[in-house]
């Protein structure tokens, strides 16, 4: 939209701290002992204490504090998502994230934002498929005020008509263009093939079919079935001390319902044999998406799979794909793979964009690679050079306040436990050759790939193989 | 528990933004060693200055070296040499081998990246503190080392046409955009697309990029900006044993570029494409940057922009979304980091089956209120408050503030002019905001876009993308 446009040399979404936050999973945190403060140290000279902090009603937190600058930061989440939406309201919980600071309390819609800009909080609201998120920053000097404006969000949203028809033109407005996106397609069919009927086949924001369906009684009703003090998980980092944040969460969270009522939803399971699908649109660069059944964050191989996946497209510029595909062939811009796992399935994904002519060389470069991982491992080398970014960059992640309320709160919403983040690095340079041999194996099993194509591209066509290939 | 009656009657909270900004830029929040300004700068003897910003929080530094070179200062006809050539960075010098400079990093648990924008060059390193003298050592070698072999060269701009391809070419936006620019800007080289156009970057080769090397990397060029766990005095150890050695280049290029003649009639760009969304709408008008704007110009336009266009309170927004429902989404922002020149633009996305026609009307309306009625006290102050809290909270992420210290050096601002941002916002005026929306906003001195889903004659066909074919993708 800006006019001056930088052109970074990789899209820093090869990244897998960056991508997504589905990919923020593989994450985080401490040591509870006796006092409930834990040490725990990325290297020698950082130590960061992470407290576990419950109010007096039981609502628990995660807490760093940071005095230095006189800033709050606090992410929170619920286990709660599009999922569950119900079948004819697909887009439901993330209609619901566009329209929570539409006016709440006694705050109409344009009131509440002036209220937010005077206190220069800021406030915002995030779907997935398996969580509900959001997130707050405010100055010290405004904590109670900007904590109460999300109390009256979370506990009070107003849902006025006019509010709801307004997100709901913008929802429908942003299907129509992520529908002309060659990315969003591909990724959508993808979802449906690999998901079929599943919850999770169908798009975040919903169909416009079943967006015009909304109602405001069905926001109100997410509301009160998601947000809940058994479902929620919280971080929070900055200019705030235990005491204080124990009489904040109960002001902002003790009035949420103590149980939450949605659906549970189910296993979802990956289709066997290959199947590739072309879209046509007339673009000169086709973007592909393939994937392959992952794994899910709690597997016991989740961990070397972490680090295949970096070996294979999650390194940028160490990846094998990445120097295969564009440094040794100039083939693509971007190709990337990242791991995202569900709470009822896992997927490898990866893409490669690529002029239409191109498009088959790519695939079959990519499917080699995929096969040799697949046959030999990484070699010792490779897994220690993984281990080595893996484990130095960690403390990347932990350099501003935002950053580790982040990964604190992706700690719990996978329930890693607070000691994890002490421990992560361990659990990494624990892996051995025969762990990630055992894994390729698992994970690269190329007779069961799924591969969405929008473009136009030279020698491939629509597929699908009911049995394995031989 | 808050009575909110008595909130919202409450004037806007500056006093306590205030108090949070002027205590984070006259005095650095992470240390306490330097009490009278938040960046260390100083210049090495060849030239090269170096800016500090300490913050002690996680034991990792961001390290940038920026080069006050960009798109805008490439050759006629060679367009895309600069971010060719900040591509072509990452390919080995006389000790690193091709390929292995990000690799180097990434096993030193570091992420490494440049970017390229029309005025300035960036490369960037992530790492933990105590690789900071190897990740220096590895910058400082290509700064004048540089070694190409040509196949990289050859390999390496398939993949930026790939580059242009996803970022434009794929998109219609995208296109509509670069056609803008090239019709806003009448003779300054801000017409050019950064990415180069396709026909150019074709026939890019080695010694045009060895030749722009030449001409511009060099450390009295240049500025490095360290930001994280480190002291200055530290830092200043380092950089003399790394980049001080390297001579100064007394030929290396200060950049001369034509200048815009003055804009007499507007200009309008239509693309029907069916690969388009929903209909689109743009305007851009001319505008002074903060290297050359007069005192408060820039400060006013950028209030402007946020008033009219740049939230939900935004008057564009009012107008455009909720009152009269012909947009979904409607923006606005100002342009100022540029060195030789600025924009303040307008956005807005058809909702429904609304007529670009119609929006531009309402469009016009919001601007000619704001010219004629000026803005008011309140908006000001609320624009204010947010730009302020802006500056608060980007203190948080040492990255952004690598970002924001070495954007303004490389493009003609100063340590202190970053420092007192603040300062110069609350002497903004809404005299200031009407004066500037009156001498700004003028449709002479502006670009209007529009962009339908509409099909058309062309947008139907696949473009021929074969490399050997000059000029077939330019739009």
């Amino acid at each position: 939209m800006r006019c001056q446009i930088l052109k970074s040399r990789a899209s820093v979404a090869v990244l897998p701290e960056t991508r997504t936050r589905s990919r923020m999973v593989e994450i985080v945190a401490t040591v509870i002992i006796a006092a409930a403060i834990v040490l725990f140290t990325l290297s020698q000279s950082f130590a960061m204490q992470i407290q576990k902090v419950v109010s007096a009603q039981g609502i628990e937190a995660w807490l760093v504090e940071d005095h230095q600058a006189p800033l709050i930061a606090m992410q929170f989440g619920f286990k709660a998502g599009a999922a569950q939406d119900p079948a004819d309201k697909s887009g439901l919980a993330y209609f619901v994230s566009g329209t929570l600071d539409e006016g709440a309390g006694d705050l109409p819609s344009r009131q509440f934002q002036q209220r937010t800009e005077e206190l220069a909080t800021k406030l915002s609201f995030d779907a997935a498929l398996d969580s509900f998120t959001g997130s707050l920053q405010t100055l010290t000097a405004n904590k109670r005020e900007s904590f109460d404006l999300l109390r009256l969000a979370l506990t009070k949203p107003r849902f006025e008509i006019d509010d709801v028809e307004r997100i709901r033109a913008q929802i429908l407005s942003s299907i129509i263009n992520d529908n002309k996106e060659p990315e969003n397609i591909a990724s959508r069919e993808f979802l449906k093939l690999a998901f079929q009927s599943h919850p999770y086949s169908r798009p975040l924001k919903g169909e416009a079919e079943s967006v015009k369906t909304i109602m405001s009684s069905d926001l109100r009703s997410f509301v009160a079935r998601a947000f809940a003090r058994d479902n929620l998980k919280i971080s929070v980092v900055g200019d705030i001390n235990a005491e204080e944040l124990k009489t904040a969460l109960d002001t902002v969270f003790g009035d949420l319902p103590a149980k939450s009522s949605l659906p549970p939803v189910a296993e979802a399971a990956f289709p066997k044999g290959r199947q590739t699908k072309v879209l046509t649109m007339a673009n000169p660069q086709s973007v592909v998406q393939f994937g392959l059944q992952g794994f899910k964050r709690k597997d016991e191989d989740f961990i070397p799979a972490f680090i295949l996946n970096y070996v294979l497209g999650g390194g940028g510029f160490a990846s094998t794909l990445m120097i295969e595909v564009r440094e040794k062939r100039g083939l693509a811009y971007s190709v990337y793979t990242y791991l995202y796992p569900l709470d009822k399935a896992g997927l490898l994904l990866g893409g490669v964009a690529t002029e239409n002519k191109s498009v088959k060389q790519s695939l079959d470069v990519i499917e080699e690679e995929l096969a040799r991982l697949a046959k030999d491992g990484p070699d010792a080398e490779t897994l220690e050079n993984a281990k080595q970014y893996l484990t130095g960059s960690y403390a990347l992640r932990f350099d501003s306040g935002v950053k580790i309320a982040g990964q604190l709160l992706g700690t719990q919403m996978e329930d890693l436990g607070i000691d994890y983040i002490a421990k992560r690095n361990d659990l990494i340079n624990a892996v051995t050759i025969a762990d990630m041999k055992r894994v390729a194996v698992r994970l690269l099993n190329t007779r069961d790939m799924i591969i969405t194509v929008v473009g136009e591209p030279e020698g491939v066509v629509s597929a699908i193989e009911s049995a394995p290939k031989g | 528990m808050l009575n909110f009656d008595a909130l919202i009657s409450r004037k806007p909270h500056l006093i306590s933004i205030w108090a949070a900004a002027i205590m984070m830029l006259i005095s650095s929040p992470y240390t306490s060693s330097n009490a009278q300004g938040r960046a260390f700068h100083t210049k090495l003897a060849n030239g090269m200055e170096v800016v500090v910003l300490p913050d002690r929080r996680a034991p990792v530094v961001t390290h940038m070296v920026w080069y006050r070179v960009g798109g805008a200062d490439e050759p006629i006809g060679k367009s895309g040499i600069a971010h060719f050539l900040e591509h072509l960075m990452f390919k080995g010098t006389q000790k690193i081998a091709p390929g292995e400079f990000s690799k180097i990093i990434a096993r030193n648990g570091g992420q490494d990246n440049a970017f390229t924008s029309n005025d300035v060059t960036a490369y960037f390193q992530r790492v933990s503190k105590d690789r900071l003298p190897l990740i220096m050592e590895m910058e400082a070698d290509r700064m004048v080392n540089l070694r190409l072999d040509e196949n990289d060269v050859t390999t390496e701009r398939k993949v930026i046409l790939e580059e242009r391809r996803s970022r434009v070419d794929n998109e219609p936006l995208s296109i509509l955009q670069e056609q803008m620019q090239a019709a806003f800007y009448l003779a300054h080289p801000y017409g050019i697309p950064v990415i180069g156009w396709e026909h150019e970057i074709e026939k890019l080769n080695r010694q045009d990029a060895l030749g722009f090397y030449k001409k511009f990397y060099a450390p009295n060029n240049a500025i490095l900006v360290i930001a994280g766990d480190v002291s200055p005095e530290d830092v200043m150890l380092l950089a003399e044993k790394f980049y001080g050695v390297i001579p100064a280049n007394p030929d290396a290029a200060v950049r001369s570029r034509v200048q815009e003649p003055d804009h007499a009639a507007e200009r309008r760009v239509v693309l029907k494409d069916s690969r388009a969304g929903k209909a689109t709408l743009q305007r851009i008008y001319m505008a002074p940057a903060y290297p050359n704007a007069a005192p408060s110009e820039a400060e006013a336009l950028e209030m402007l922009a946020r008033i009219a266009g740049s939230s939900k309170t935004s008057r564009m927004y009012m107008k455009l979304v909720v009152e009269e429902k012909k947009a979904s989404s409607a923006s606005g922002w100002f342009s100022g980091a540029a060195l030789d020149s600025g924009s303040i633009a307008f956005y807005a996305v058809a909702a429904g089956d609304a007529k670009l026609e119609d929006i531009e009307a309402l469009m016009d309306g919001v601007l000619a209120d704001v010219r004629e009625n000026g803005v008011t006290q309140e908006e000001l102050d609320r624009a204010r408050n947010a730009a302020v809290a802006d500056i608060v909270y980007m203190s948080d992420n040492q990255a952004s503030m690598a970002r924001t210290y070495g954007w303004a050096l490389a493009t003609g601002r100063t340590v202190q002019d970053v420092e007192t941002r603040a300062e110069r916002l609350a002497k903004v005026t809404v005299e200031d905001v009407k004066k500037a929306a009156n001498k700004y906003l003028d449709i002479k001195r502006s670009v209007t876009g529009l962009l339908f889903p509409a099909p058309s004659q062309t947008a139907n066909v696949a473009r021929p993308s074969t490399p050997k074919q000059p000029g077939a993708g330019v739009h």
